[in-house]
């Protein structure tokens, strides 16, 4: 590089945008986006699969009911940071404390979502299926869970822009997809970094929420129909 | 259990409770740090939303500020305020705080005004009560539950934001797991994740019970109880 070259660098010259940045520090971001979408992928798959058949015991028990909601409620308000914390003697500074952490928050928000959704179902309808002859699986598949649909759905919204969002902390343990870079950039007061790593994360949340969204035009077209 | 015996271990030598890095002293600036951060928030979202809510409008922005503070990482504000303008301190971090905490009270006061039955809006206004009159007399008794619950969430989020904010350099509980994080040790980390863990759920609690007490419906219920009658035998 010549001395003109070094002189007049935005990378030296700490601005906040930087092309230079992302040239030379491709293989790190693209490391740091896999990551946290990994991560992301992961505690909402595994939240929202633990959460249907939980979801589905409560309603048969109640007494159930009553203790799944006050144990998440409880999970929910525990800071991010301090229930990681919390895994790291089970299961050290590694990516899977993180996820665990996400995966119980997703559950929060999902068994939430999902117990609404099918309480929301009118009584009337759930009714006329059994005098048709539905049987309970019949009438959980076919009537139920297709009305409680745009509720899951928000849930499914809600958790994963959230999950986006709560990876970066487990950047304090090591673990934070796009949160390791910001950390990073803290350390070595790297602007373009943090603003690059925090507008990528935010851009992911977005998409993430509009393909959402897609997906939700898709499985209830009878929505837009309404409309 | 291994946790359990660190936690004890810790939790129970006096020496980790004094001092400016005890226990005692970073759960006070944790509590200065939320709030003041609440307060000064609360001073700009609630006249904001029950203005708002009153008027009917910037209802698609008081909504959607929630939504939009919920994709941004607090991490991310927190770290880009500490490199730019406002350096690492206390400033960073009570700004940071307060912007997160404006959001969901915004959002509360606003509906929590809008939605008052418009049918007691138009009593309100046929009875002759001014404009002021109707936001102060009737919307905002009617709205208080919402508000509650609006600075209620904003304060369990600051109280978790702030302690995230230890590791930019400031106090509160969160710098117990943040030093015992660097520092590998495991009682402290433990100590101060539960300590901040039932400082949350202090929070809630306290501000759940609130919203109980002031609930007006509440109070229209407890004066039906203590009024009805007791049927006479025979």
């Amino acid at each position: 590089m010549s001395v003109h070259a070094l002189g007049g660098n935005c990378l030296i010259r700490n601005s906040w945008i930087c092309g230079r940045y992302f040239t030379t520090r491709g293989a790190q971001i693209l490391a740091a986006v896999r990551q946290h979408v990994l991560l992301t992928v992961v505690a909402v798959g595994v939240g929202f699969a633990v959460s249907l058949p939980l979801t589905l015991l409560c309603r048969r028990w109640r007494p159930l009911r009553g203790v799944v909601l006050a144990v998440t409620s409880v999970i929910y308000t525990v800071p991010s940071l301090a229930l990681f914390a919390l895994l790291v003697p089970a299961t050290g500074l590694t990516s899977t404390t993180v996820a665990i952490g996400l995966i119980l928050y997703t559950l929060v928000i999902f068994v939430r979502n999902t117990l609404a959704g099918l309480d929301g179902v009118p009584d009337d309808v759930v009714e006329a299926a059994r005098g048709l002859g539905y049987r309970p699986a019949q009438l959980l598949l076919r009537v139920e869970l297709p009305l409680a649909l745009p509720s899951i759905f928000a849930g499914l919204r809600l958790a994963t822009v959230s999950t986006i969002a709560l990876v970066t902390v487990g950047a304090l343990i090591g673990n934070g997809g796009l949160g390791n870079l910001i950390s990073d950039a803290f350390s070595s007061v790297f602007k373009a970094e943090a603003l690059a790593a925090s507008a990528f994360c935010v851009a992911l949340a977005v998409l993430a929420d509009l393909l959402l969204l897609g997906v939700q035009r898709l499985v209830m077209p009878w929505r837009r129909a309404a409309r | 259990m291994n946790l359990l015996r660190e936690l004890v271990r810790w939790l129970g030598t006096g020496a980790h409770w004094l001092g400016p890095d005890g226990v005692l002293h970073r759960l006070l600036q944790h509590l200065a740090l939320t709030g003041v951060s609440v307060a000064l928030a609360a001073v700009v979202a609630l006249p904001l939303g029950c203005w708002l809510g009153h008027l009917g409008r910037g209802g698609t922005f008081a909504v959607n500020v929630s939504n939009i503070g919920r994709a941004v990482p607090t991490f991310a504000v927190l770290v880009l305020l500490a490199v730019g303008p406002l350096g690492i301190g206390n400033t960073a971090t009570v700004v940071a705080l307060s912007l997160f905490a404006l959001a969901p009270m915004l959002t509360n006061t606003y509906v929590g005004v809008q939605d008052v039955d418009r049918d007691v809006r138009e009593a309100a206004r046929g009875m002759g009560l001014s404009g002021r009159q109707v936001l102060w007399r009737v919307e905002l008794p009617l709205a208080l539950p919402l508000v509650m619950a609006g600075v209620r969430i904003a304060a369990v989020q600051v109280v978790a934001t702030a302690t995230i904010a230890a590791y930019i350099g400031g106090g509160g509980l969160g710098r117990l797991i943040v030093d015992g994080l660097a520092e590998q040790d495991q009682g402290m980390l433990v100590s101060g994740a539960l300590l901040v863990a039932l400082l949350a759920l202090a929070v809630e609690g306290l501000f759940a019970l609130l919203q109980r007490r002031i609930d007006p419906a509440r109070r229209v219920r407890a004066v039906r109880v203590a009024t009805r009658r007791v049927p006479h035998p025979g």
